[in-house]
C-alpha cells in the first residue's frame, strides 16, 4: 500500500491574472513516479497553472498541495526543481558558472554540475558563456539547473522547445528514467505528439480541464489514432458545450 | 539570511560583470573623466574648489545608480529573479548580495575619481584624505541601493531610466551645488534637509575645507543610514508570488 500523499494535490483552484480569469475551479491531481504530461493550446493557462504548483503565482482561491505540503512554502524550496517558460539562466556567465551558483543557491553537492551536464548532452559547451548558445542549448542549460540537487518533483514549462527531434527523444528517456527512480514530473508541450511519451496526460483549454487520463484512454475515448485529432475532437466537443451553453442563456 | 548564499550571489554579479569589460572601464574612467572635464572648465577662476567636491557625490552617485537598476531590473524581466524565489535564497541574501558586488565596484571607483581629482585636477584638501574616500565610498552605496529600490518599483527599462529624472534629478537641484542651501526659500530648504545626496554633498563640502571631522561623520551617518533602509525596503518589496 502507497500511504504517501501524491506529489500534486490542487483544489478548486482559482487564478485570476488581472480582470481576466485565467484558471477555473480547477482540481487534478499528480500521482508520484510518473511523466504526466500538461497538455493544451498556448494561453490554455498551462504556465499559470505550474507557476501556482512553485509557488510563484498569486492565486485567488483553492489550495494546491505539493508533496503534502501548502505550495510554495520554505520546506519545499529544495525538492522541487523549475524550468520556466523562457530559459532563465545568466546570459552573462559560462554554463558552468551558472550551475555553480544555482547549485550552491539551492545547497548541490559539485559533483552534480559534471552530473547535469551529461544528462543534458552539455559536457563539451560547459565552458561556453550562455549567451553564445543557441535557442536549444540555452533550454537544456535551464533544464539542468533544474536537475540540480536531484529534486523529487520536476515541473517542466516547455522543456523540449526548439529542439530537434534526437534531443527530444533524448530529453523524454531522461524523464522516463527519472521517473522509474521515483521522481514525479509534470512536463508541459503545446506538441501534441509528445502526449505518446507520458503516462498520463492532462489536457488543459480555456482554463479548464479537458482530460485527466493515460494516452490510451484518449484515443479510446475519442476513437481516434492519433493525439493530434484526438485533441481537436475533445475540444471540439468542448466548444459545443459552450455553444449550447450560451444559446440555452440567449433563449432563457 | 544566510552569508553563504549573500556571498555566493555577490561572486555570481562579479563574474557577470567580468564579463563585459567594457562596462568595467566605463564605471570607473567615466567619472573621473566628467571630474577632469569640469576642472578644465573652471580652470581660469576659483569655481573648482567649491564645486570639486559636489561632483565627487554627484557622478558616482548618478553611474551608481543607472547600473544598479538595470541590472536588477534584468533579472527580474529574464525569469531568473522567479527561479530564484523558488529556490531556497533569502530576499535578503539577494538583495545585500548585489549591494556587496555593486559596493565593492563601487569603492574602487571612488579611490579612483577621488585620487583623479586630488592629484591631477588638485582639489585642495583641509580634512583627511582617508575621510574624503570613505565619504565618497558611503554616497556611491547610497547611489547603488537607490537604484536597488527604484528597480522594485519599475517593470520596464523605460521606465527605470524615467526614474532617473524622478528620483535623482531633484536631489541634485536641491542638493546645494547651484546655490548653498543656506539661500534657498525655505519650504525647498527643508525638503533638501530630507534629501540624502544633500547630505553627501555637504560631508564631501565640509572635508574638503574643514579639518574638525565630527560633522563630516554626522553627515556622512545620515547617507548611511539611508542606504541601509532602502536595503530593507528593496527587501520586504521582493514578493516570491507576483501575479
Amino acid at each position: 500500500m502507497n500511504s504517501a500523499p501524491p506529489a500534486i494535490e490542487i483544489a478548486n483552484l482559482r487564478v485570476r491574472r488581472g480582470k481576466l480569469e485565467v484558471l477555473h475551479d480547477l482540481s487534478v491531481s499528480v500521482p508520484r513516479g510518473q511523466v504526466v504530461g500538461l497538455l493544451g493550446p498556448s494561453g490554455s493557462g498551462k504556465s499559470t497553472l505550474m507557476r501556482a504548483i512553485v509557488g510563484a503565482q498569486r492565486i485567488a482561491s483553492g489550495t494546491v498541495t505539493v508533496l503534502g505540503q501548502h505550495a510554495g512554502s520554505a520546506g519545499l524550496r529544495k525538492r522541487i526543481g523549475y524550468v520556466t517558460q523562457a530559459p532563465s539562466v545568466y546570459e552573462d556567465l559560462t554554463v558552468t558558472q551558472n550551475l555553480k551558483y544555482f547549485g550552491s543557491v539551492i545547497g548541490a553537492p559539485t559533483s552534480d554540475i559534471d552530473r547535469v551536464l551529461s544528462e543534458v548532452e552539455l559536457t563539451p559547451q560547459a565552458k561556453q558563456l550562455v549567451g553564445s548558445l543557441s535557442g536549444g542549448q540555452l533550454n537544456r542549460v535551464s533544464l539542468a539547473v533544474a536537475l540540480l540537487g536531484r529534486p523529487e518533483v520536476l515541473v517542466l514549462d516547455e522543456p523540449t522547445v526548439g529542439l530537434d527531434p534526437v534531443l527530444r527523444h533524448d530529453l523524454w528517456e531522461l524523464f522516463a528514467q527519472l521517473a522509474k527512480s521515483g521522481v514525479s514530473l509534470l512536463v508541459s508541450s503545446h506538441v501534441m505528439d509528445e502526449a505518446r511519451r507520458c503516462d498520463r496526460i492532462l489536457l488543459l483549454h480555456n482554463g479548464d480541464l479537458l482530460a485527466d487520463e493515460t494516452p490510451d484512454e484518449l484515443l479510446k475515448e475519442t476513437k481516434t489514432q492519433d493525439a493530434d485529432d484526438a485533441f481537436l475532437a475533445l475540444i471540439a466537443r468542448a466548444n459545443r458545450r459552450v455553444a449550447t451553453e450560451s444559446s440555452k442563456e440567449a433563449a432563457a | 539570511m544566510n552569508p553563504r548564499l549573500t556571498l555566493a550571489t555577490t561572486g555570481r554579479v562579479l563574474a557577470q560583470i567580468r564579463h563585459d569589460p567594457r562596462t568595467i572601464v566605463l564605471l570607473l574612467v567615466v567619472p573621473s573623466l566628467l571630474i577632469g572635464l569640469m576642472a578644465w572648465i573652471f580652470v581660469d577662476t576659483k569655481e573648482f574648489e567649491t564645486i570639486g567636491p559636489a561632483l565627487l557625490a554627484l557622478f558616482p552617485f548618478i553611474v551608481m545608480f543607472l547600473i544598479t537598476s538595470i541590472t536588477t531590473l534584468r533579472e527580474r524581466r529574464s525569469g531568473t529573479l522567479e527561479r530564484l524565489m523558488t529556490m531556497p535564497l533569502g530576499k535578503f541574501d539577494f538583495i545585500l548580495g548585489y549591494a556587496l558586488a555593486f559596493g565593492l565596484l563601487a569603492i574602487v571607483q571612488s579611490l579612483i575619481a577621488v585620487g583623479y581629482a586630488v592629484w591631477v585636477c588638485g582639489l585642495t584638501i583641509s580634512g583627511n584624505v582617508w575621510l574624503l574616500i570613505l565619504v565618497a565610498v558611503v554616497n556611491a552605496l547610497l547611489g547603488t541601493t537607490l537604484g536597488l529600490f527604484a528597480s522594485a518599483f519599475a517593470s520596464t527599462e523605460f521606465q527605470v531610466v524615467q526614474f532617473m529624472p524622478a528620483l535623482v534629478f531633484p536631489q541634485i537641484l536641491l542638493g546645494g551645488i547651484f546655490i548653498p542651501r543656506s539661500q534657498m526659500p525655505d519650504v525647498l530648504r527643508s525638503i533638501s534637509d530630507w534629501l540624502p545626496l544633500s547630505h553627501s554633498i555637504e560631508a564631501l563640502q565640509k572635508v574638503t575645507t574643514e579639518t574638525s571631522s565630527g560633522a563630516v561623520l554626522r553627515e556622512s551617518g545620515i547617507v548611511a543610514l539611508w542606504a541601509l533602509g532602502l536595503v530593507v525596503v528593496g527587501a520586504i518589496t521582493l514578493r516570491r508570488r507576483t501575479e
